[in-house]
């Protein structure tokens, strides 16, 4: 079965679409989706091995929510996306905070010189 | 298998994302060409998925094609898709001599259980008073300029019947299953101010 397939089109699992298409409010939301579609469809974990972190992820953000505080869905997902990752060896929890915390070190307006030369985060702005 | 993993709490989420993506990529695991792509479909393409896999399976199957044309309602009800109110959907096949484009004048009129909710331009009083006089224009604008030898047939759904467009299947993809045919299918196809094109 296709990972389009496999998504949740309804229940807290599903997620946010308008006129039934996906939407994505920031572009590193697309590439959360996009990044764990990618593995998934490659076979590195199974859907449900996912979709349990995904509703885990959810519940406890709605168990520790302050009034006010704002849900996002692909908070929930990156950070179930992560756990699967970590939980299958794919990568290290060490690997993941090292690299997070020398990309929030650079200096401000460093305009993210990959050297891949690869500028995603201007491809993925799209218009909903 | 739920872990108490909670990577970088403090660094701004799209951090997290950048962070994830560059260590996959350098490993190997991720291409970001493959990505892109699965993220371009996703967005445009999981809307209308059940409209699409009616259409793929008509593709492949002649006798479920001629079921289709011949009864909608009970062709796309054989794939587990109806909706809850009993409307009548009808299909119409795009040829070579013939392009069908859907419309509702009186409001907006859409075979939702196969395409989910209507796109605004569907609503917009523009398309539904313009497409009926001059559709030639009106699919040009958008986009889809239908040859002059076609004949553009329009259609004027109502609470009664509900009206699907089934697209012709593009060159270059006799190879591919009915699995593999899902994807290129758009939404707009099936409403018929688009084709399918070509993998």
């Amino acid at each position: 079965m296709t990972a389009m397939a496999q998504l949740d089109v309804d229940g807290e699992a599903a997620p946010p679409r308008s006129n039934g298409e996906l939407v994505f409010a920031e572009p590193w939301e697309s590439r959360a989706f996009g990044l764990c579609m990618t593995l998934y469809e490659a076979g590195l974990f199974t859907w449900d091995e996912f979709r349990d972190e995904l509703i885990a992820a959810i519940s406890t953000w709605e168990d520790d929510a302050q009034p006010g505080d704002c849900y996002s869905y692909y908070r929930c997902w990156l950070t179930a996306l992560e756990r699967v990752v970590v939980a299958k060896e794919i990568l290290t929890e060490d690997a993941l905070e090292h690299r997070a915390e020398e990309l929030a070190a650079r200096p401000a307006g460093y305009d993210h010189g990959h050297e891949h030369g690869h500028d995603h985060d201007h491809d993925h702005d799209h218009d909903h | 298998m739920t872990s108490e993993l909670t990577v970088n709490d403090h660094v701004p989420i799209q951090l997290r994302t950048e962070a994830l993506e560059d260590l996959l990529v350098e490993r190997g695991l991720i291409d970001r060409a493959v990505m892109d792509n699965f993220i371009k479909t996703y967005e445009q393409d999981v809307g209308p998925l059940n409209g699409a896999k009616v259409v793929a399976k008509a593709w492949t199957d002649p006798e479920y094609r001629e079921r289709l044309l011949d009864n909608g309602t009970t062709a796309v009800a054989e794939l587990g898709f109806k909706g809850p109110q009993g409307e009548h959907i009808v299909v119409v096949q795009n040829s070579a001599d013939v392009h069908n484009v859907v419309v509702c004048t009186l409001c907006s009129c859409y075979p939702w259980p196969l395409l989910g909710l209507p796109p605004a331009w569907y609503k917009d009083p523009a398309y539904r008073s313009r497409v009926v006089k001059e559709p030639r224009q009106v699919l040009s604008e958008m986009g889809l300029d239908v040859p002059e030898s076609k004949e553009i047939k329009v259609w004027d759904s109502s609470s009664e019947v509900r009206f699907f467009v089934l697209p012709e299947r593009p060159a270059g993809t006799d190879g591919l299953s009915e699995e593999e045919l899902v994807p290129l299918i758009t939404r707009d196809a099936m409403v018929g101010v688009a084709v399918v094109g070509s993998p």
